[in-house]
């Protein structure tokens, strides 16, 4: 077995020149230390991003993205398709566990302070990622054109409508139309199926290629150790080992991506695979009723969870603050917070100094407020 | 002079008065001075009469109770010689109605569609025949129509519309005290009540049965003991047919009892129960049937057969149920039960040839079906615990894999002695 | 001397064991879950179309004046070829009471056994408890099949 591998290897490195390009994987590291259990939530989002890709296209496979039709195809997979209810019971679950440990990570990463220089353009193109898997989820939701999904979407393209100056038009953009129809489900479907993944991959593959060019990033003041380490290793690699036990603070350690931090990920990619398998086998996915246009709005719609929270507060908002009508109020608020957090990394002058202890306490006020909301709106 | 010029003005003004006060405002419509004054007295009918039929038709009062009614006077309006009859005696209402709602050239200029044979089909009625005698206790047209407030029969408000028609036919049938020298009895309506027909009628099916529907409306009669089935087969017509074949058939007809409401009653007819047909002191069969004769062993065979096909129903129905709320997909087979349930129905018609082996080929059927449903919800119920089983593998899977690679990492990490020179 | 020699061959036959029990596990873990896979890829036997439309017969199934009843999504439909050899079809539950109806050859119309209703060709209630018509619906033949599908709504 292991020559046959050898002599795969051979065979491509010789047309690829494998080497150079295995190389730095070879050497790249993990810092280990007190928070360095947080380093699995980024793959991890990445193992469900690859589950969704996955049982998505297998979805693919027998659903139709017509009001006609879309309803009873996903009904047909749950009932007539062998392993249907896995597969959708699958990408159903992982959608929202998807998002939550992406919003984790991103919690994660910013009370890490991995935001930090020279990793600016990674907070960026996480948090556009993150926005990219909530239109994931929200045009996802639409898809099978049952009565909840219907209104919540017409719900949720409203509040488009109270954008200033491009309002109307973006409402048109994304319905297809003046209201929810056919025509919605079908751009919906598009964007879930081809544009979101699209540029999905893109930010993705800047997100990762860049961990890949700067490292893994380690808590503010441990880099500067960890810079020092490094320089011993060039110039005086006894020294550097002799130091490194010497030194024994599991602070100063490192580990092999390859093959010990690869392993333990591999471990939780595993376990996760086994969460996923029992929520879906215990708990399906409710399909519910078919959508009805002309059937009046449902008690109770609520969109999903990840969204709860933004709607929660637009509902406690006034009808007019000031001059400006409530809604939009609240959206303009949301955006210049959103736009603000996405600008972290420029706003954040002093990591370990002043600024950095505020923006820990607005992070925690933030935390604390999406959670209180989210809660609200569930039970409300 | 100034006197002269004074009275002839004072007569001139005198005089205008007295022309402008002659003069009635002009009308679009032709006048019911009637109906006017009465109007002002405010009584009864003037109140009524405005939603009436026939005065929203134009018909003032004078077409019913004579007189004129283009004239204010009371004296000149009521005049006998130009017809006034005032209020009409109970046994001349039939013919006073009929003189319009009998003529059908009459008719036909108000509504084409309207029956003009209501005073031919009232005279064979029970109230028309003792009226004709003389007992004028009866009910004669607006008793039952009301007499100013006369709405057609499709109106919700009309006392002759089928939700309010028992009540109507209650006011003298349901009054003891009214009915006590017609020595007939006075629970019909309360036995209605209780009929499912009653209860279907307020379920809002205005075609489930009322009075009127079983004894006629203006020819009003006991269906009569020879033609009961008949009436019932208007809708029950499977049970007809298999009655008329049945071995009740010749012996009631000759003891003189009618064949349905023998055994379901005429006005209490209650929602049918399978334990009505069998041998337990609850049937209706062990009214005339004794322990050991054909009829007991038949009643007690039919019975035990639509116990079988309800109980088969009831356990598919309890697995489908099982399965269902575990989240399976049960459709197909609630459709096969559904099949069953049908057959279950048409069992219990066939009750009515009173032939057990008739009944039992439609119960087979029918717990060939439910068999099938049953089915259908145990292979849910066995999907289920493959699933669960198939879960089960995974996880032992799983949990092969990371201990495989908790154990590889443990040893790839392991202490070691670095050597040194 | 390295002491590591003797520990390197014990390690080597823990870690080909090792290795072989991940390799092991990691297949099955493949087949466990490439065959979910393959099975959900394969079409199931009962490839329906959607719940709008349904094949209801075969051209030649029906004799002319006979009728069919076929099932549409939950519910029951009723396929009658009439004798000049057109087909209508129409739901087959009974807008009384829900008892599903039957056509009835020597009258030509359809009716319903419970409390003998009666609707006509059109679907139309003419006699009987019924209060509206039966839905109809669309035939279409396509090839040698008899296509059934819900009236579109305007």
């Amino acid at each position: 077995m292991r020559k046959l591998a050898a002599r795969l290897y051979a065979w491509l490195d010789l047309r690829l020149n494998l080497d150079d390009l295995i190389a730095p994987l070879r050497h790249k590291t993990v810092p280990v230390h007190y928070f360095s259990f947080w380093y699995y939530l980024g793959g991890m989002t990445l193992f469900l991003f690859l589950v969704q890709i996955g049982t998505g296209i297998l979805l693919l496979l027998y659903y139709r993205p017509s009001p006609g039709e879309a309803f009873e195809s996903v009904q047909f997979i749950m009932t007539k398709v062998r392993f249907g209810w896995l597969i959708r019971g699958l990408h159903a679950w992982a959608a929202n566990l998807l998002i939550f440990t992406a919003v984790l990570h991103m919690f994660s990463t910013f009370f890490l302070k991995a935001y930090r220089a020279p990793r600016e353009l990674t907070w960026m193109s996480g948090c556009v990622s993150l926005f990219l898997f909530l239109c994931f989820g929200f045009s996802g939701y639409l898809l099978p054109w049952n009565e909840l999904a219907f209104f919540a979407t017409k719900v949720g393209t409203e509040m488009a409508a109270a954008v200033p100056l491009i309002g109307h038009w973006l409402l048109v953009f994304l319905r297809g139309g003046e209201e929810v129809t056919g025509a919605t489900l079908t751009r919906f479907f598009g964007f879930h199926v081809a544009v979101l993944p699209g540029i999905t991959l893109l930010f993705l593959a800047i997100h990762l290629g860049l961990i890949q060019r700067q490292g893994i990033s380690v808590p503010p003041g441990m880099d500067r150790a960890m810079h020092g380490l490094a320089y011993l290793r060039k110039h005086d690699p006894e020294a550097a080992r002799t130091w490194m036990e010497a030194a024994g603070s599991p602070e100063m350690r490192e580990m092999r991506f390859f093959p010990n931090f690869f392993l333990r990920e591999l471990m939780a990619w595993y376990v996760a695979l086994g969460v996923l398998a029992t929520l879906a086998a215990f708990d399906p996915w409710e399909l519910g009723v078919k959508a009805d246009a002309f059937a009046p709005t449902p008690a109770g719609i609520h969109p999903e969870w990840y969204f709860l929270a933004v709607f929660q507060s637009l509902k406690l908002l006034p009808a007019k603050l000031l001059w400006i009508e409530g809604e939009q109020f609240g959206l303009l608020v949301f955006s210049a917070a959103a736009l603000a957090w996405l600008l972290v990394p420029f706003i954040d002058r002093n990591p370990e100094g002043r600024s950095g202890r505020i923006l820990k306490v607005v992070g925690v006020a933030v935390v604390l407020y999406l959670t209180g909301m989210t809660v609200w709106g569930w039970l409300g | 002079m100034r006197t002269l010029r004074f009275s002839l003005l004072a007569v001139l003004a005198l005089a205008a008065t007295l022309a402008a006060l002659s003069q009635s405002p002009p009308e679009t419509k032709p006048a019911d001075a009637c109906l006017a004054c009465h109007s002002i007295l405010e009584d009864e009918p003037s109140k009524q009469f405005v939603d009436d039929i026939h005065g929203t038709r134009g018909l003032t009062c004078a077409a019913c109770h004579g007189g004129d009614p283009t004239v204010d006077d009371m004296a000149a309006g009521m005049n006998p010689a130009k017809g006034y009859i005032g209020i009409p005696k109970r046994a001349q209402i039939p013919q006073l109605c009929a003189r319009c709602h009998s003529d059908a050239a009459f008719m036909r200029t108000y509504n084409p569609s309207l029956r003009t044979d209501q005073l031919q089909q009232y005279r064979t009625s029970a109230h028309g025949r003792r009226l004709a005698q003389g007992d004028t206790g009866v009910a004669v047209c607006t008793d039952c129509h009301s007499v100013h407030g006369i709405r057609p029969a499709s109106n919700p408000l009309s006392s002759v519309h089928p939700l309010r028609l028992p009540e109507t036919c209650a006011t003298c049938h349901a009054n003891p005290e009214h009915m006590k020298p017609y020595k007939i009895p006075t629970d019909q309506f309360a036995d209605y009540r209780a009929s499912v027909h009653f209860q279907t009628l307020e379920g809002g099916d205005l075609s489930a049965p009322t009075c009127a529907t079983c004894h006629g409306n203006h020819g009003a009669a006991p269906p009569g003991v020879a033609s009961v089935e008949r009436v019932c087969g208007t809708c029950h017509v499977f049970q007809e047919q298999l009655f008329d074949r049945s071995p009740h058939k010749e012996p009631w007809a000759g003891l003189g009892f009618a064949s349905c409401s023998t055994c379901h009653s005429n006005h209490r007819i209650e929602r049918t129960r399978d334990v009505l047909v069998g041998t337990s002191p609850d049937a209706v069969c062990v009214r005339c049937h004794v322990e050991g004769d054909a009829g007991w062993t038949t009643a007690g065979n039919i019975n035990s057969q639509l116990s079988r096909l309800d109980t088969s129903l009831q356990d598919a129905t309890g697995v489908l149920d099982r399965a269902e709320r575990a989240g399976m997909d049960v459709s197909e087979g609630r459709i096969t039960l559904g099949n069953a349930h049908e057959k279950l129905i048409k069992a219990r018609v066939d009750v009515h040839a009173f032939n057990a082996p008739e009944v039992q080929a439609t119960v087979e059927g029918g717990l060939g079906l439910a068999g099938q449903a049953h089915q259908a919800g145990l292979d849910a119920l066995a999907e289920l615990a493959f699933r669960r089983k198939g879960l089960a593998l995974s996880l032992i899977i799983i949990a092969w894999v990371v201990l495989s690679l908790w154990l590889l990492i443990r040893h790839l990490e392991r202490p070691r002695q670095i050597s040194r020179q | 001397m390295e002491t590591e020699t003797t520990e390197h061959t014990e390690g080597s036959g823990r870690r080909r064991f090792l290795e072989v029990l991940l390799g092991s596990s990691l297949a099955a873990s493949v087949v466990s879950v490439l065959y979910p896979i393959l099975q959900f890829v394969l079409p199931p036997r009962a490839a329906e179309l959607d719940a709008d439309t349904v094949v209801a017969a075969k051209a030649d199934e029906l004799a002319p004046n006979s009728a069919k009843i076929f099932r549409f999504g939950n519910r029951p439909g009723i396929l009658i070829r009439s004798a000049d050899g057109s087909y209508r079809a129409f739901s087959a539950t009974c807008t009384h009471l829900d008892c599903t109806v039957q056509y009835r050859k020597r009258e030509s119309d359809i009716w319903c056994a419970c409390h003998n209703g009666v609707y006509d060709l059109q679907g139309r209630n003419v006699s009987g408890p019924p209060p509206r018509p039966l839905e109809a619906y669309d035939v279409h033949v396509r090839g040698d099949e008899i296509v059934v599908a819900r009236q579109q709504k305007a």
